[in-house]
């Protein structure tokens, strides 16, 4: 342990002397300046001859002492007296953080922020969503700009890469389904009507949702943070100077990779969660594969397939864009890029599930029940 | 232990470093006298930054021993090194700033990491002069560093530099990208700041305005070592290719010629 800064008061022929003793330093300062302060009398003379080293810190201390004593200053070096001097004059008066609102003004201003956010998220999602057109339009009439590679690219990263994991989440919920239907049906005998549960549950909504769900959170979210960290460092107003879109070169490939792989996705994980329950019901229930499979093709119909299939591209297109865009909303410092994927990702989320409320009831208006 | 006075700050010798296959460094030997500011020079790719981390301990060298104020650095859990860390302070090259805190606070992050029992008020009083040592007025402190520009997140990067009042001050590139107004006024702060605080300073540097006017020595690294140190008239007396093209090409000889006419019109 250092031993703390000293000094001492004593009364000489000039008046009252304060001497610092050893290293005036940051290291050894301790409670020095709340002692500093509690000095019942003020000082006239400062002396710094048993000073042996100082810092700015210690520089400061005196600085203050002689600023609010009116004492004088003896026995310290040239080099003491310099730093003092410049430490003093660099000594001013500043706020550390921004002023603080007034706490109705805030909790206003804050209500009126988010208004006025909501309101541009909505313009610029719209403007995204127009530009994105006209970029598809331009790809369209030149196809030579279409960027296969890139495309094949997001493929790999949005699809064949989410395999393992949307398989493995997609039969353990076939197996809990099984199992908890089993469970309640077999109150009134009908274990047999489990087949139903899984077979028509599973395609019709489960499979595409959660396959939604783990894209959103799997490739929603890096979308965000790739582009957003491409905005920080400049490297989308790069491509823009240079005559790249980059809603072309960076939104559109991965928007036909979300809409083009999230009904393949989304058929896997129904087949696999079909496998899961199937399995459940084999061990557990003793109806065999073959059965199982028989009665399937007998209980779901083709609109089921055609219901989770349909929904799948739209909720692969909100994913992309929602992602996209917020990233592309990033500017100023590393902490928006976590905000806007944050975003990025619950606003994926809240959609899906919205547009699948709609789904639900659309599709049974239609008769495909 | 740790010996402020050792006349040799920073020792080097036989530093290796490489990537892969690609060998940055093949025993590099330096030294940095206490109290001198010295110029590391060398052409792109030559590893200045890459030997700056090695100093600072955020890459380990593949072989080699560096000292700093007698202490050894190589292979110290980060704990052990706490010692001398506290005695140096780095300006990266973009400022490195934190950038969800503001400029004083950036300041005090040293300044409560050592010494979590200062008192507030103090605190304050600290973020507030080292930002005006540092050249920045006082509307700066409370601005977040995205509200800054090139120029001031360098001086608001110096400013948590000199947070500690640390003995040895690492600079990478700190002019670069500044106007030739801002980088002088570096260049004239790093000097005085130099002078009044006594530090040795550690300057990686394109700019050769900054070696004529504030280097007290320069080191040159070339071909995975360094070629040569010594004041600018030692090193221009080599007769090393690249340390003549350096030197003597047109930047070069525009940089000495304004440093003559300086020294002249101040005669």
């Amino acid at each position: 342990m250092v031993a703390p800064t000293l000094f001492v008061e004593e009364v000489g022929d000039g008046g009252r002397v304060l001497r610092f003793i050893g290293r005036l330093t940051l290291a050894r300062i301790e409670d020095l300046p709340k002692r500093l302060d509690a000095l019942s009398v003020q000082p006239q003379i400062i002396d710094l001859s048993q000073v042996d080293r100082m810092d700015t810190v210690g520089a400061w201390l005196v600085h203050k002492l002689n600023k609010s004593s009116g004492a004088s200053i003896t026995g310290g070096s040239d080099d003491m007296m310099r730093l003092i001097a410049q430490v003093g004059q660099s000594g001013r008066e500043m706020a550390v953080r921004p002023p603080p609102l007034n706490p109705v003004l805030h909790i206003l201003s804050e209500i009126g922020a988010s208004v006025y956010e909501a309101i541009a998220t909505l313009k610029g999602l719209l403007s995204f969503f127009g530009s994105i057109l006209v970029a598809l339009w331009d790809v369209m009439r030149h196809p030579s700009r279409f960027r296969g590679a890139a495309v094949a690219q997001r493929f790999e990263l949005v699809g064949v890469r989410a395999l393992g994991i949307i398989g493995l989440m997609s039969f353990l919920i076939g197996i809990v389904i099984a199992q908890q239907g089993a469970v309640q049906l077999s109150q009134f005998g009908a274990e047999a009507l489990t087949v139903n549960l899984i077979g028509r549950i599973t395609m019709r909504e489960l499979g595409v949702l959660m396959t939604a769900i783990m894209v959103a959170g799997r490739s929603g979210s890096a979308f965000a943070a790739q582009i957003g960290t491409m905005k920080l460092t400049e490297e989308i107003d790069a491509m823009r100077t240079i005559g790249v879109s980059p809603i072309e070169a960076l939104v559109l490939p991965r928007l036909l990779a979300a809409v083009i792989m999230l009904p393949l996705l989304g058929f896997y994980a129904s087949i696999v969660a079909i496998a899961g329950g199937g399995l459940f019901c084999w061990l557990s229930l003793g109806i065999t594969p073959d059965t199982f499979i028989g009665l399937l093709r007998e209980v779901i119909p083709i609109t089921d397939v055609w219901v989770g299939l349909l929904k799948a591209p739209v909720f692969g297109a909100i994913i992309a864009m929602t992602g996209c865009f917020q990233g592309m909303q990033v500017q100023g410092n590393a902490e928006e890029v976590g905000l806007r994927t944050t975003a990025a990702v619950v606003q994926a989320i809240f959609l899906v599930i919205v547009l699948d409320a709609f789904f639900a009831v659309f599709f049974t208006e239609i008769g495909w029940v | 232990m740790i010996d402020l006075t050792d006349p040799i700050a920073i020792r080097i010798r036989g530093i290796c470093n490489s990537f892969g296959d690609q060998v940055v460094h093949d025993g590099v030997d330096l030294d940095v006298r206490n109290g001198e500011i010295l110029g590391v020079v060398g052409g792109s790719g030559t590893g200045k930054s890459v030997l700056l981390r090695s100093i600072i301990g955020l890459k380990q060298p593949d072989a080699g021993e560096i000292t700093i104020f007698g202490e050894s650095m190589i292979g110290k859990e980060e704990d052990e090194a706490l010692d001398v860390r506290r005695r140096w302070g780095v300006l990266f090259q973009g400022g490195a700033l934190f950038s969800t805190l503001t400029v004083a606070e950036n300041v005090q992050v040293p300044l409560r990491e050592y010494y979590p029992n200062l008192d507030q008020t103090l605190l304050d009083e600290i973020s507030a002069y080292k930002v005006a040592m540092a050249g920045l007025s006082p509307e700066a402190g409370p601005k977040y560093p995205s509200e800054l520009s090139g120029g001031m997140k360098k001086r608001a990067g110096l400013a948590r530099a000199l947070a500690l009042d640390p003995m040895l001050l690492f600079l990478d590139e700190p002019t670069a990208g500044l106007d030739p107004i801002g980088a002088a006024a570096f260049d004239e702060l790093t000097k005085s700041l130099q002078r009044s605080l006594g530090l040795t300073v550690f300057l990686i540097t394109h700019d050769l305005d900054s070696l004529f006017a504030i280097c007290d020595r320069v080191a040159v690294l070339a071909d995975q070592k360094v070629i040569a140190v010594g004041t600018i008239d030692e090193l221009l007396a080599l007769d090393h290719p690249w340390i003549q093209e350096y030197f003597n090409g047109p930047r070069g000889r525009a940089a000495t010629n304004a440093v003559d006419r300086g020294k002249s019109l101040r005669a």
